[in-house]
């Protein structure tokens, strides 16, 4: 037995001395090659008498357990300090830039839609739709806006040539025809919201010749003008995120809504800024009423039983509003730097649970 | 429309301040533009007598001044024709900031004539538009008092917005009737004021309308005023004018003036002495013309109603008036005609001779009819006032026009529509307060509609009467309610398209635009437009004058214009509607992008490169993919519209007719055309071509089936025809084994000469996925077989050696 122990201490001497990776595999080798002493000696212990193969092979297993886990640490640290050395050699400048992604925005007229869409897709308004070239009936008649009303020359009216047929299209200056495309399709209820183009000759700091509207119509047998308040009022402090900005409602006069309103958000003015909420100023920002009878007869829907209201108001005016937008001209200008500026990130989709805007 | 808080006091009898009476005609929905008080702005400006005037030694039209300001005597030079010895203006000493220019008055020296102060135009001092010279106060007007309070300046002015259908409000006393019925004071009523006259009128006035044109003038009073004496109106009339900006003019044009700023009722007065014979009232004939008051001579047609004597056309009523019978100070004898014309034919005949006066805003608004005969006798009372004469009797020709008949009101409309509950007395009250006749009918009220509320047709205009004077702000809000609780998608599946393609493509790295619908005839010519019947007959510039028939022009030019201001490298996109004809179908929905320059921005890790026809495929498969096109079954077929490069360029297909993508790079003669640097690529997805959703049972998708066995991939490289397509070489691939191959992808093209003329080679990879048991080699040799024959039966491709 001590030719055993002295045979480990040897060996465990040997493993220690190695000085690399390469002469530690001899040491292995010469220990548990083929012809390893280890090796050699385990062969001895199956030529011994069997009563004393069992302690032999106790302890020889246990030398040849000792001498693996030290050959095995030994080839640890050998590695360990070889890795070191070559990750120590890969080190590279981390704050050079990294791979370029290009950066997406959405335009803010879109993202505004895509607001308004889902306070009111909240509220059980669908999205309806109709052309931006209109006829004088849908864009006008229809609306309760004859011919030579002074209400059409508020309108400046882009023209079409006129047809074989003596009528010109038009493009539409508002999106309330879509209503009448709506109406005169499906039966009511009505609860339905329009968004869109539309255009005006018109064309200075704060008018350009194209501009987008929302629109909506609910039509029933119930609806008055208390749930026409209740609706805009909840739209306001939803849309501008200001939980109690004062709302308010003015007579008017629009000839497809009688009575008519037109409705101003409480802000405040000053230091060259303005701020939605209180602070004793008004801004007008909507149009709106309860249907005339005669549209809802021009749709051939019967006014002694049905009613309702419609509102309108324009996307650039309240993006501009809440955004703080200057100019509604840079709208349509493609400048690379007002987009990446006031433009929105992909993936900020506006939802009433989600949140509308970050 | 704008009047003074002293101007309503005359017709409303009240204690209100300015601030409250304001917020009351704003609540009754005539809409305060401003409240100015100019007393505080005016202070410097003070009456200065010109003691002399003398013409400049050296230039014509200019005119030294010696003023007596009250505190001295100052010399001007003046440039207005009418400054002349002995007359009173307003004077504004050096150092005084002019609101009309904003500037600080200097003292200077004016073709060597040392001026050291200003006579002013009501323009300079901010009371007016005019500037056709300086303001000429009354001759009592006290020499050093202060010219806003000679001015009636120190009276508040008041500036309302009056909506369309209130015709009624654009006069002073309309204002007062409103704001009584909303309980700000007490309406005083307008005085009876005829004037007996004298004498028979000497002019005879008779209609010469056809049945169809009956209509244009239903009655005209006339009635002749002799021996008057013209001349500057007193100060009081002067100062109403002036208060509101307008420069008085003569005592006969003032009146006219007034009654129409106070009552809302035009006037107009002919000289009598030069009317040749009797009046006729009738539609002016093709090639008629007349001079017109405005110095300017109108060509007229037979649309357009005019007064006329045996030697022609005198004026264009409602509209107005003509040189050859104006007044003047010399005038001795005139006509008084007070009329009311057709509101319709009035504003067609404005705006088609594009002339705006307050004779015809008011007519195309509605004039009160019955405001005819009262409003002859207030200006015939007010002329022979203030210039002596003597009236004739009035004739009359035609009457007053029947009014709408009257309207069954049921109160409870005011709850059901309005949805607040009024007391039906205070409801009949309001009505009675703004003119309205209400007497009891069963279960409702039958109301009669004033005459001069032309507006007023049925029970909603009646709601929102008593609305407007209660108050919308005492309508309660009602909870909006909708049918359950829970939100249903606001989008039919089309339009969602839109909103998926932009945020995909943004998602991609590009920035979304949005321009307009209209571009300039070229550029529509460029990209297949130019159709005459998309050409607006009324452009704002020449810039823009045809509908769009693609996206694309607008966004190439997007890319120019940030070239310019050095961003020449952008993927810019833009969903929205293109335009092939005026119908509604023939408007379509686009997602449309272009890159320009190089595909990013220079890296130390990415070498750049220029743009091309792949990244513009890749954009287009973006947009196609988001907008849910089915992607498995399109097709790419080589060449785009004119627009595109020929040999760089694709369409998208599905099926053998729908084109449901282009995309290449712009053909660079378009772009030379556009005056812009190359290179760009660019794409279009006509998102409502794309096929509708398929209806399904349900959300559940397939089972993934999985295989437990290992996938197995192999390459080949076949040589081909430079004209066959990659993709014919995937698809025939595909096809040698649907079950087993999983996927076929290209990863190498190669075009070397060795292959011979007309020959490249396409490098495919196959990956197998068996399902049942792991593949043998043998297995794998005789699907590779069958790829290899399948490619070769479609493309005629060889396996490369």
């Amino acid at each position: 037995m001590e030719n055993l122990d002295q045979l480990r201490n040897q060996l465990l001497a040997a493993v220690a001395g190695a000085e690399g990776l390469e002469s530690l595999e001899k040491v292995r080798l010469s220990v548990f090659g083929r012809k390893g002493l280890i090796t050699e000696r385990m062969k001895g212990v199956g030529a011994l008498a069997p009563e004393e193969r069992k302690d032999a092979g106790v302890a020889l297993n246990a030398v040849k357990q000792v001498l693996a886990d030290a050959i095995d640490a030994r080839k640890a640290a050998f590695e360990d300090s070889g890795l070191e050395e070559r990750l120590e050699s890969e080190r590279v400048d981390v704050t050079l830039p990294a791979r370029p992604q290009a950066d997406g925005r959405i335009h803010p007229i879109s993202q505004t839609m895509d607001e308004l869409l889902a306070i009111f897709g909240e509220m059980g308004f669908t999205l309806a739709e109709g052309p931006d070239i209109e006829d004088d009936f849908h864009n006008f008649t229809a609306l309760n806006i004859p011919e030579d009303h002074p209400a059409r020359q508020m309108h400046d009216t882009f023209y079409l040539p006129e047809g074989p047929d003596g009528a010109r299209k038009l493009l539409r200056t508002h999106t309330s025809p879509v209503q009448i495309r709506h109406m005169q399709k499906t039966p009511p209820p009505h609860r339905i919201v329009a968004l869109g183009r539309t255009y005006r000759c018109d064309s200075d700091i704060t008018h350009t010749p194209m501009f987008h509207q929302i629109e909506g119509l609910v039509v029933d047998r119930h609806t008055h003008m208390g749930h026409l308040k209740g609706c805009l009022i909840e739209f306001c402090r939803a849309y501008f995120e200001v939980d109690d900005v004062p709302v308010r409602f003015r007579p008017s006069f629009f000839p497809f809504t009688e009575p008519s309103a037109e409705v101003d958000i409480g802000c405040k003015r000053g230091g060259g800024r303005l701020k939605i909420g209180g602070g004793g100023d008004w801004l007008e920002i909507l149009g709106c009423g309860m249907v005339h009878p005669k549209v809802l007869a021009n749709c051939g829907i019967d006014p002694e039983k049905f009613q309702g209201f419609a509102f309108g108001l324009g996307v650039e005016r309240i993006a501009m509003l809440k955004y703080g937008i200057p100019d509604t001209r840079t709208f349509f200008e493609s400048d690379l730097r007002w987009l990446s500026h006031y433009g929105f990130a992909p993936g900020d989709v506006p939802s009433m649970t989600g949140g509308l805007a970050r | 429309m704008k009047f003074t808080l002293g101007w309503l006091k005359t017709h409303l009898e009240t204690e209100a301040g300015v601030d409250d009476i304001a917020r009351a005609l704003t609540d009754l929905g005539l809409e305060v533009e401003e409240v100015i008080d100019r007393a505080a702005a005016l202070a410097p400006f003070v009456v200065g007598h010109v003691v002399e005037a003398k013409k400049h030694p050296d230039a014509d039209r200019l005119t030294v001044c010696i003023v007596d300001t009250g505190g001295g005597r100052v010399q001007v030079v003046c440039g207005a024709a009418n400054a002349r010895t002995g007359m009173k203006g307003v004077f504004a000493a050096a150092g005084v900031r002019i609101p009309g220019t904003g500037l600080d008055l200097k003292k200077s020296v004016i073709r060597g004539v040392e001026s050291a102060g200003m006579l002013c135009s009501a323009r300079e001092i901010g009371i007016g538009e005019d500037h056709e010279g300086i303001i000429e106060l009354a001759d009592d007007a006290p020499i050093g008092a202060p010219a806003a309070s000679v001015l009636g300046l120190d009276d508040p002015l008041i500036d309302v917005a009056i909506t369309p259908n209130r015709g009624d409000c654009l006069g002073v006393h309309g204002i007062a009737r409103d704001l009584a019925a909303a309980g700000v004071g007490k309406l005083i009523p307008l005085s009876p004021e005829a004037v007996e006259g004298g004498f028979e009128n000497p002019t005879g006035v008779s209609f010469d309308f056809t049945n169809d044109a009956a209509d244009a003038c239903a009655l005209f009073a006339g009635r002749a005023i002799r021996g008057l004496k013209n001349g500057p109106s007193p100060d009081w009339l002067r100062q109403r004018l002036l208060s509101v900006g307008l420069r008085p003019i003569s005592a006969l044009v003032d009146i006219t003036n007034f009654l129409t700023l106070d009552r809302a009722r035009p006037l107009h007065v002919f000289d009598a002495d030069k009317i040749a014979g009797d009046l006729t009232v009738r539609l002016a004939r093709q090639g008629e013309t007349l001079q017109a008051l405005d110095g300017k001579t109108y060509e007229l047609d037979p649309s357009m109603t005019v007064i006329c004597d045996e030697g022609g056309v005198l004026s264009l009523g409602g509209v107005i008036g003509g040189e050859s019978t104006g007044c003047t100070d010399e005038s001795v004898n005139v006509f008084v005609e007070a009329a009311f014309f057709d509101p319709v034919r009035t504003a067609a005949t404005g705006r088609k001779l594009n002339i705006e006066s307050d004779a015809r805003y008011r007519f195309e608004r509605g004039v009160d009819p019955a405001s005819t005969l009262p409003g002859i006798e207030a200006a015939t009372r007010l002329i022979v006032e203030l210039c002596g004469g003597e009236a004739s009797r009035v004739t009359v020709t035609g009457a007053v026009p029947e009014g709408a008949s009257a309207i069954r009101f049921d109160l409870k409309r005011v709850m059901a529509l309005g949805g607040v509950d009024v007391a039906e007395d205070e409801s009949r009250r309001i009505l009675e307060a703004l003119g309205f006749g209400v007497s009891a009918m069963n279960g409702a009220i039958e109301v009669r509609v004033p005459s001069w509320r032309p507006d007023i047709e049925g029970e909603a205009d009646l709601v929102e009467e008593v609305l407007r004077v209660y108050g919308y702000d005492r309508i309660p809000a009602a909870p909006f309610a909708k049918e359950g609780v829970l939100s249903k998608p606001v989008e039919a599946p089309v339009p969602r398209r839109r909103r998926q393609a932009a945020r995909a493509l943004a998602a991609n790295g590009m920035v979304e635009a949005v321009t307009y619908s209209f571009l300039a005839e070229a550029q529509a010519r460029l990209f297949g437009g130019g159709d005459p019947r998309l050409t607006l007959a009324n452009p704002i510039s020449a810039e823009l004058t045809d509908m769009r028939p693609s996206l694309l022009p607008n966004l190439i030019c997007a890319c120019k214009r940030n070239a310019d201001r050095g961003s020449p490298d952008l993927a810019l996109f833009e969903v929205g509607p293109a335009f092939a004809d005026d119908t509604p179908d023939g408007q379509g929905a686009v997602a449309a992008g272009v890159r320009a320059g190089a595909s990013g921005p220079r890296h130390w890790l990415a070498p750049g490169r220029a743009v091309d026809v792949f990244d513009a495929k890749a954009d287009a498969l973006i947009a196609l993919g988001a907008a849910g096109a089915p992607a498995a079954s399109l097709r790419v077929t080589p060449g785009a519209p004119a627009w595109y490069h020929p040999g760089r360029s694709g369409a998208m297909r599905l099926g053998p007719k729908t084109v449901l993508a282009h995309f290449g790079e712009i053909h660079p003669r378009v772009l030379r055309a556009l005056d812009v640097k190359g290179p760009i690529c660019g794409f279009e997805v006509f998102l409502d071509l794309l096929p509708a959703p398929r209806q399904r049972d349900g959300r559940a998708r397939p089972a993934l089936g999985a295989s437990p066995f290992q996938a197995v991939e192999r390459d080949f490289a076949f040589v081909i025809n430079t004209d066959v397509g990659a993709e014919a070489v995937v698809r025939a691939a595909q096809s040698a084994d649907k079950k087993l191959i999983a996927g076929v992808s290209v990863f190498d093209q190669y075009g070397g000469e060795e292959l011979g003329a007309g020959k490249k080679s396409i490098a495919i990879s196959v990956r197998l996925e068996p399902t049942e048991a792991t593949l043998t080699e043998a297995e794998i040799e005789a699907v590779s077989a069958s790829v290899i024959a399948a490619v070769n039966k479609a493309t005629g491709g060889v396996l490369r050696s």
